[in-house]
């Protein structure tokens, strides 16, 4: 189910609104509309839709404009045109009190910094929405400390913001998110300002919350690694346009255009590629028909030194190498069941190649890529080492 | 080229001000007259009390205040004695009851038109673009200036002493309120804004309280002006050490000049920590 659908949605800063705009639709760079007319293109002509509980990332540089396409979201800031829906309401044209019972129920906040009040101990920020919202002392004080207990912070209820650490911060901020118990959360660059370590703990734990109350997610980052970690899709954006949106794996095997492909390559590969990505069609004998010198002869075809057996249902059974065959031939058999070799590691084929990099590096024959029980590809080190280091289309062409 | 310039009539400046005046001293006479009586009653009846009060015990209140306002230091606290007593013993005691009175009026209603003044200002950039000027005019002003229309409003005494001080006294609390506000980091105002505040709770429950100390180093700042006004006010009859100065300075007595100035001196360094201590402890 569609849960924000974003239409056509433009924002300029500055005066000369409309000049820029005929710029825009010159395809005149930032720069060159910002030195004509000094308005500065904020977002524009971004169209997407996210469904409910998803997490949807919105990535870019700084400067491409995707915090304010977020803030566009809870019209913290106003768009110039186009149209947002949340569940199929038209937020551009709601009055202030509409708007604020939006902000209030339906969708909340996480900033870069964290946002918190430094005046307010932490249950008193925690407290903050429910409290706007007229909620009963003691009723928002449960919920809230409920909330800070979810996050392992009741203990610190009583400290300002300044006393904890940077992630125990935004732990806060996330628990002062949920505790007005949202459809929606924005977080806008927040895990950025965290040292890495935390980083990672912290999107762990967004995972597994995820896992639990499915919020409808939009997730800002400029960090492609953090984006295809935590994103069900992907929204790249460059100087205010949307540029691709698709899951991490259709972004990364198929960038749409060369800025994608830049922004892609310092991606550490191994951690977003699958064994799928970069396994090839498995060269096969079938162990309940065929005999040696058939396999023999598709070897030499092939330019291979090993041959995988299926039976009739392509069921994986085992592999047969070369010197085998050859004595088998000699020795005039009818069939390949008597040289089948069993001891081949098989992995799925939606593993991570970071997963499987052990097992391969260990193994001097080919693994096995099996689903189901049925042969479906087949794992070279050579092109697996080939597809870390390669652009995209060299995995694109292998698939 | 003079010839020129001459042949310019003269534009009637003063003779428009001076219209204006007449028109405002004429028709709001009534009003004029009713806040000199009002707020000539209400300063007298707060003079006398704090006559009233035994110089020892107003002056132990004193030093045990500041004693706690400065996290129990004993500094401000014996400096506090020491100077209260010698205004005493010099016989200025009820000069600086009245000149406490003239500095708290004109400090209350400084803030409480300033603060506001201020919040409409960081709310609206035109409301800045139009006080603004008016501030730098009041501030560059010579504060002289303001005792003639506040002679001609309510003749002479402490209320047009009070009126001067006060419009001489208010801009630093409106700069300082409007700038605070301003300097609230803007995450803070969308978090605020982006769990659906009005816009009073956004003023009252994260604006104000993280301007709190801007603010109070505004007031800081009219509460002195409002006490360097004292000085010239006496000059249209407001009462108080202001008042020993001038008349020390007419007849040239340096000795007794001085001594009045010292006592001003003194009442101003306990003013100005004990506002400031405020600020810092929360």
């Amino acid at each position: 189910m569609t849960k924000i659908k974003v239409e056509n949605v433009t924002k300029i800063f500055g005066k000369h609104i409309n000049s820029a705009l005929k710029l825009v639709e010159q395809k005149k760079s930032k720069t060159e509309i910002l030195k004509q007319t000094g308005a500065t293109i904020g977002v524009y002509d971004a169209s997407f839709s996210v469904n409910e509980g998803e997490i949807f990332v919105i990535m870019g540089l700084s400067g491409s404009g995707k915090s304010t396409l977020v803030r566009l979201l809870n019209h913290l800031i106003e768009p110039t045109s186009g149209s947002i829906y949340i569940d199929g309401e038209n937020i551009s044209k709601m009055n202030k009190q509409q708007l604020r019972t939006i902000r209030r129920e339906k969708m909340s906040m996480v900033f870069q910094n964290f946002g918190l009040f430094p005046q307010r101990t932490v249950l008193a920020n925690t407290e903050y929405g429910l409290e706007v919202r007229g909620i009963p002392k003691e009723e928002r004080t449960k919920k809230a400390e409920a909330a800070l207990e979810n996050a392992g912070l009741l203990p610190y209820k009583d400290q300002f913001p300044s006393q904890l650490s940077g992630g125990m911060q935004q732990r806060v901020g996330l628990a002062r998110a949920l505790a007005n118990n949202p459809d929606i959360l924005l977080m806008d660059e927040a895990f950025s300002a965290l040292d890495p370590l935390i980083r990672k703990d912290m999107q762990d734990e967004l995972l597994d919350l995820q896992q639990k109350v499915r919020k409808t997610i939009i997730f800002i980052t400029h960090d492609l690694n953090e984006a295809l970690r935590i994103g069900d899709r992907i929204a790249l954006m460059k100087d205010g346009k949307i540029i691709q949106i698709g899951t991490g794996e259709e972004i990364l095997t198929n960038p749409a255009n060369d800025y994608v492909k830049t922004f892609l390559e310092d991606v550490d590969r191994s951690k977003v590629l699958t064994v799928e990505n970069a396994m090839i069609r498995p060269i096969s004998v079938n162990v309940e028909i065929d005999g040696p010198k058939v396999a023999l002869k598709r070897m030499r075809e092939e330019e291979v030194s090993v041959l995988l057996a299926v039976d009739k249902n392509r069921e994986f059974k085992g592999y047969i190498t070369a010197d085998d065959a050859l004595e088998a031939a000699k020795r005039g058999e009818k069939n390949v069941v008597g040289i089948l070799k069993t001891d081949m590691e098989s992995v799925a084929p939606d593993m991570l190649i970071q997963d499987v990099l052990g097992i391969i590096s260990e193994s001097s024959i080919p693994l096995a890529v099996v689903k189901e029980n049925k042969l479906v590809g087949v794992l070279i080190k050579g092109v697996v080492i080939q597809s870390l280091a390669s652009d995209t289309e060299e995995v694109a062409a292998n698939e | 080229m003079n010839k020129m310039l001459d042949s310019i009539p003269s534009l009637p400046v003063a003779d428009t001000v001076e219209t204006i005046m007449d028109w405002l001293t004429s028709h709001l006479s009534a009003l004029f007259s009713f806040i000199q009586d009002g707020g000539k009653n209400a300063m007298d009846f707060i003079t006398e009390m704090l006559v009233a009060i035994p110089p020892v015990v107003f002056i132990l209140v004193i030093a045990i205040i500041a004693f706690f306002a400065t996290k129990r230091k004993f500094g401000l606290a014996i400096f506090s004695i020491i100077g209260l007593l010698f205004i005493y013993n010099q016989g200025l005691w009820e000069e600086l009851m009245n000149t406490i009175t003239l500095v708290i009026f004109s400090s209350i209603i400084a803030i409480i038109i300033g603060i506001p003044l201020g919040i409409l200002m960081s709310k609206s950039i035109v409301a800045e673009n139009i006080i603004k000027p008016i501030l730098d005019f009041m501030q560059t002003m010579p504060g002289f200036v303001y005792l003639i229309p506040a002679v001609a409003f309510f003749g002479i005494g402490v209320v047009p002493g009070v009126f001067a001080s006060v419009i001489f006294a208010l801009p630093p609390t409106v700069r300082f309120t409007n700038l605070g506000i301003r300097q609230v980091p803007r995450e803070l105002v969308e978090a605020a804004d982006s769990y659906g505040s009005t816009g009073w709770q956004k003023l009252l429950k994260v604006e104000l309280p993280l301007a709190k100390s801007t603010i109070m180093a505004g007031i800081n700042q009219t509460v002195l002006l409002s006490l360097s006004m004292v000085v010239i006010a006496s000059m249209i009859g407001a009462p108080g050490l202001g008042r020993e100065v001038l008349s020390a300075l007419q007849r040239a007595q340096v000795g007794n000049g001085f001594v009045a100035g010292l006592s001003l001196v003194i009442f101003a360094i306990i003013v100005d920590r004990l506002t400031q201590s405020f600020n810092k402890k929360k």
